[in-house]
């Protein structure tokens, strides 16, 4: 077919290698004259800007064993563009933290070379490492040589998704938990519930080591975890007196006294004061002055809960589900995969198809929540600290899963309930 | 394209699904098994009768929670996990099962 093939025109496409910015476009045009599917790709890409549509056709693909982790598309320009007529992703588990080896990217590589359109994502906004363009034939191939280099597929569909972290501790002073071992930990302990799903919709964790969120967990996530701490910030007035005399007073009082969002420090000649009570853990200061400040020697995490992108509801981010736990021991972890457990529970039972945990909780009502999975309402689960309280304390509602017809709103799941029935 | 078993034509989609929900029968099935490579045992018969008597009664597949509870119930709690469903139809419940119980091919996965 090669012999008769003419050359596909791209315009749009090529609108995007002007200007100053890097694009995917001078990466796959180049790509184009190894992987003619490549070329027809942008083909197709270019007929979307076109037509204003998308001409992929969502399919179901799954590798034995696996609920997910492949994400199928068929082209309906397949005549056009025969050599993309099926065009799959698929998602792989990253290390934790993003740390590789170069042998083991390479490998990757080699893999995707081999199989598939050598396309490849690092990383997808899911966390994923995505290999992109294999066929119903190439993805089981590719499939069984990660699986015999040690990589595992990732999530999709209503399932527990790939996990991903800051790189924590292994290179960031400021993290507070080790998010690395923990984003592991949780992988291995709900590996079945990643490959095979089974939630009402997706549920994601994301896990970083401070509010400086470089997970974007706030953002990205179902269920945030971020380190934070409990006691008193660590100042070295030594410290801080020298970053007083590089700098001035008044860049400290411009970018550190005035920035910080609780006005909890006080600059007094070459030397500091924090009226902790008041600190909300936000690391500004400490960023601006890493030398002088550290967090608190009593670590531990802030766990969120709810946060997601569009539908439904909207965009949000999580509320403050569990101000303050440690997460040092054993112990400590099984409290946290208790914690997860009953939420899936709960909301496994009682959400719709399709409803994120932040839409099930703005359906049923925060108090509702609590009191199915069996938290304590506490004044600190917040949307916003300091701003707007969630929920009204002395008017929690007992739990109105029933659905009472004088409820607002009326809850009910008539579907799950008549399956109680049978 | 079609498929052709005892002299009766069924339609199906590009990958196999059954367009016609109502011209499913046990003939069918057992044909959409093999091509799946599934052999069909009691237990797998289970399963897609389930799914044939929610799908009438719902007019949808049913959620996986609902499927495996389900399960759970007539055959005994540690039967009642997706892991179980998976060893039975190892391209998974709501690709593979639903196919062979003829029910419309789930849309997708994201």
């Amino acid at each position: 077919m090669s012999e008769k093939k003419k050359k596909i025109e791209t315009p749009m496409v090529d609108e995007l290698l002007d200007g100053p910015w890097p694009s995917f476009a001078k990466d796959l045009k180049e790509w184009s004259s190894k992987k003619p599917q490549v070329g027809q790709l942008l083909g197709q890409l270019n007929q979307s800007y076109e037509d204003k549509w998308n001409y992929w056709q969502g399919t179901v693909l799954n590798v034995d064993g696996y609920g997910g982790g492949v994400i199928a598309r068929y082209s309906e320009l397949a005549e056009e563009y025969p050599d993309i007529a099926q065009f799959h992703t698929i998602r792989v588990i990253p290390p934790a933290g993003w740390v590789y080896s170069t042998e083991s990217l390479r490998n990757l590589c080699d893999i995707w070379e081999k199989h598939g359109a050598g396309i490849m994502q690092l990383h997808g906004m899911t966390g994923d490492i995505l290999l992109l363009g294999s066929d119903n034939k190439t993805t089981f191939e590719a499939a069984e040589e990660l699986f015999e280099n040690g990589w595992d597929l990732g999530g999709s569909g209503g399932a527990l998704r790939t996990l991903a972290c800051c790189v924590g501790e292994a290179r960031c002073e400021m993290a507070c938990y080790d998010t690395m071992k923990t984003t592991t930990d949780l992988t291995n302990r709900y590996i079945s519930q990643l490959h095979r799903p089974e939630f009402p919709y997706k549920y994601k964790f994301k896990l970083s080591g401070c509010a400086n969120d470089c997970g974007c967990s706030m953002q990205r996530s179902d269920m945030p975890i971020i380190g934070t701490w409990k006691d008193d910030i660590r100042v070295d007035q030594k410290e801080v007196a020298a970053f007083v005399t590089e700098h001035g007073a008044d860049f400290v009082r411009d970018n550190v006294i005035n920035r910080c969002p609780t006005r909890c420090i006080t600059l007094n000649k070459k030397k500091i004061e924090i009226d902790n009570k008041e600190c909300v853990r936000c690391m500004h200061c400490i960023n601006v002055m890493h030398k002088a400040l550290r967090p608190g020697v009593e670590k531990g995490v802030t766990i969120l809960l709810g946060g997601k992108r569009t539908l439904k509801i909207g965009d949000t981010m999580g509320v403050q589900l569990v101000p303050f736990m440690p997460l040092k021991t054993e112990e400590d972890y099984d409290k946290l995969y208790d914690l997860v457990e009953r939420i899936w529970e709960f909301w496994g039972e009682n959400a719709m198809d399709h409803e994120r945990v932040g839409e099930f909780i703005a359906r049923v009502g925060l108090g509702t929540f609590l009191d199915g999975v069996g938290i304590d309402p506490d004044a600190r689960m917040v949307k916003a600290p300091r701003t707007t309280p969630y929920i009204k304390f002395e008017e929690i509602t007992p739990g109105r899963m029933g659905g009472e017809a004088e409820d607002d709103p009326a809850v009910s799941n008539a579907e799950v309930e008549q399956m109680e029935k049978a | 394209m079609s498929i052709e078993i005892n002299g009766v034509t069924y339609e199906t989609d590009e990958d196999g699904y059954l367009v016609n929900v109502d011209q499913w029968n046990k003939d069918v099935a057992a044909y959409l098994a093999k091509d799946e490579g599934v052999e069909m045992s009691e237990s797998h018969w289970e399963v897609v009768d389930f799914l044939r008597e929610y799908y009438e009664e719902y007019k949808i597949a049913p959620m996986i929670r609902i499927l495996t509870k389900a399960i759970g119930k007539k055959l005994g709690k540690e039967k009642g996990n997706t892991k179980y469903l998976y060893e039975l139809y190892p391209g998974g419940p709501a690709k593979q099962a639903c196919k062979i119980a003829g029910l419309p091919k789930p849309t997708g996965c994201v």
